[in-house]
């Protein structure tokens, strides 16, 4: 199956050349902070995590809403979503990828990396992220190759897939949650110590991801003819909405309890990000403009006739991708450590070299994703006769 | 792990001071004379305690001891000299409201408004840094230290994250440029780049029966002890003097005391 992958037109190698480059690129700039250290990025003392663990938390969601296709497809037997299906678990192994990346590209001593499972630590959740990410990669990786396998050779697949594909329904719940926990689980860190995070990341995971395959989807139909079909992007763009709603509703439950209570280590955090502390109103921008985003694409999605017309879903998809990627990708690392323990601010955005380090991971993910989706849709072309 | 762990580094200290008490001929006699190692006898009384504690006594300092303390411990440890947000440090100072946020301070006391605070690493009794940290390269010693691994830790940052009081500095760049050539303590590692370093209220010097230096500096203005002994130093001040612990609600218990 995977010399599938070796054959292909010059735009499929095309795209791969141009992540490549991209890899490359971002590889040099790896290289100038492997031999120099972390002080090619932003970081500091004060904001020891940022753009690089933002990306990797955006990435777990995305890898998690792979059980927005498995869970309806397997436990309600919801036969729309058989063309998609595949393509929503190589998306959850190309974004367990990038996480991974994520991960090594952040810490400061990369070749001491194993350490973690040669002194394994059951108390820190850092180990049992390592469990969950990694656990998450190879049940996505032989469910969908094996599931890939037997429809290729017209047979079903082994009985012996079910209980991993239940088990991976539950795991997708706890990548997603042990992420949370990272970040849930710090005295001293407001922003993120509340017990609604990691329902608000699986909210605006099961919003975001879905959003991003369905419109990698759409693109692919544009390029390949693939047809997911009519109703399987409707459910879907459904499914979207109402994660959007539920994050939205998430958000406001945070404001309340923070400006209710009139808990001030509670309310700098989101009064930083959105009007601005102490004069540092450099996130304030970001955020309006993600909430806006937010919003619009909730007016958009919300009336059906609306979000099932595919020149309205596109654009609102993209807002709500934009709109949660600020939320999580930007926001929310910044705001878990500004204000300092010392009730200050020291500012934080992420630097040239840091960007380009990232996009080497997010070429990655492109790279793998390419050519797992050219396997999948070739597979269905030959078995089906068209796609 | 931890037993085995524990028994390797009895053992390498009992080597190490198997090396120190011969002469270490290839240091030279000029090195020997300026830095007389510490032989097998400095260790032969280490200081004992079941939770090392310390009473800052702030009325009691000004400016130069402040220098004084700080230097004593970032000389002594090569702490780099790094300036900016980058930066890495020990023990500092810091106005009533950064040092005590969680105190909401208003009208306060003239002398304690305008009065700055040593602030240090708690070596709290609950510690959030050695809990989050996922290779145990940070961890609580016997004793009560919270103490660094700097070969085991991995760079990821979490401690810090974990801290609620900001006692905890990464090495963003290569430290030994920052530390001048003719105060480099050979009796101390510096650290490497990519690590993460902090204050182990001088877990060196206490194998050796000795004060932590910034102790040691103040002249009576910090006090340290075995908070679990009832007869201990610090026990017989804060029975004595109202003290106040930095962010007692992040449940961390806190050994450092703050007379205000």
């Amino acid at each position: 199956m995977i010399e599938k992958a070796l054959k292909g037109s010059p735009r499929y190698f095309g795209a791969l050349m141009v992540f490549l480059a991209v890899m490359g690129i971002g590889g040099g700039f790896y290289l100038i902070q492997l031999n120099n250290g972390l002080m090619v990025t932003g970081l500091s003392r004060d904001v020891s995590w940022g753009f690089y663990i933002a990306q990797f938390t955006y990435m777990v969601g995305v890898a998690a809403s792979a059980v927005m296709l498995v869970l309806p497809y397997y436990f309600h037997h919801y036969k729309a979503y058989s063309k998609m299906i595949i393509m929503g678990e190589f998306l959850a192994i190309a974004a367990v990828i990038m996480c991974l990346g994520f991960i090594v590209i952040d810490i400061g001593q990369p070749q001491r990396m194993l350490n973690v499972l040669l002194n394994s630590t059951p108390r820190s959740v850092l180990f049992w992220d390592m469990v969950v990410l990694n656990g998450y990669l190879i049940l996505n990786a032989v469910i969908g190759w094996t599931s890939l396998m037997a429809y290729w050779k017209r047979m079903s697949p082994p009985t012996w897939v079910k209980p991993l594909v239940y088990t991976s329904v539950v795991w997708a719940f706890s990548i997603h949650t042990v992420t949370a926990f990272l970040y849930a689980g710090l005295p001293g860190r407001h922003f993120w110590l509340t017990a609604i995070l990691a329902a608000r990341f699986l909210s605006s995971a099961f919003c975001s991801g879905p959003a991003i395959l369905l419109l990698l989807t759409l693109l692919a139909k544009r390029l390949t003819g693939f047809d997911p079909g009519k109703e399987a992007v409707k459910s879907l763009s459904t499914t979207i909405t109402y994660a959007m709603c539920v994050n939205v509703f998430f958000f406001f439950l945070e404001v309340f309890t923070a400006f209710y209570s009139n808990m001030p280590g509670h309310m700098d955090p989101i009064l930083f990000l959105f009007s601005g502390f102490e004069g540092h109103t450099y996130m304030t921008p970001f955020m309006w403009t993600a909430s806006f985003l937010a919003i619009g694409s909730l007016v958009l999605l919300i009336p059906y006739k609306w979000r099932y017309n595919p020149d309205i879903l596109v654009p609102a998809l993209i807002m709500l991708v934009i709109g949660t990627w600020i939320d999580k990708g930007m926001g929310l690392i910044a705001a878990g450590f500004t204000p300092n323990p010392f009730e200050r601010v020291t500012e934080y955005l992420p630097t040239g070299p840091e960007i380009m380090i990232a996009l080497m991971v997010y070429a990655l993910g492109g790279f793998v994703l390419t050519i797992l989706w050219k396997i999948a849709l070739e597979v269905r072309a030959e078995v089906e006769g068209s796609l | 792990m931890q037993r085995s762990r524990r028994d390797f580094l009895k053992l390498a200290g009992v080597s190490a001071l198997g090396l120190s008490a011969g002469t270490l001929g290839f240091l030279g006699e000029g090195a020997q004379a300026a830095d007389a190692l510490p032989s097998a006898a400095d260790f032969a009384k280490p200081a004992k305690a079941k939770q090392w504690g310390m009473v800052i006594d702030t009325a009691k300092f000004d400016d130069a001891l402040f220098k004084k303390c700080i230097d004593a411990c970032h000389d002594n440890h090569n702490v780099p000299k790094i300036e900016g947000k980058q930066e890495i440090k020990w023990i500092w100072t810091e106005d009533f409201e950064g040092s005590f946020p969680t105190e909401r301070p208003a009208f306060l006391a003239e002398a304690q408004e305008h009065r700055k605070y040593l602030l240090l690493c708690n070596h709290c009794a609950n510690p959030a840094c050695t809990r989050v940290c996922p290779t145990k390269a940070t961890f609580k010693n016997d004793e009560g230290l919270v103490i660094m691994d700097y070969h085991r830790c991995i760079g990821c940052r979490y401690c810090m994250a974990g801290c609620p009081y900001g006692a905890r500095s990464f090495n963003f760049r290569d430290p030994g440029e920052f530390i001048a050539k003719d105060k480099l303590n050979l009796q101390y590692p510096h650290r490497t780049r990519g690590v993460v370093e902090k204050c182990t209220f001088c877990v060196e010097k206490l194998a050796q029966g000795k004060l932590p230096l910034c102790v040691e500096a103040s002249g009576g203005a910090m006090v340290f002890g075995d908070l679990e002994d009832p007869k201990s130093e610090v026990r017989k001040v804060l029975k004595e003097k109202y003290a106040i612990r930095r962010k007692p609600d992040a449940g961390t218990d806190p050994s450092v005391f703050y007379i205000l």
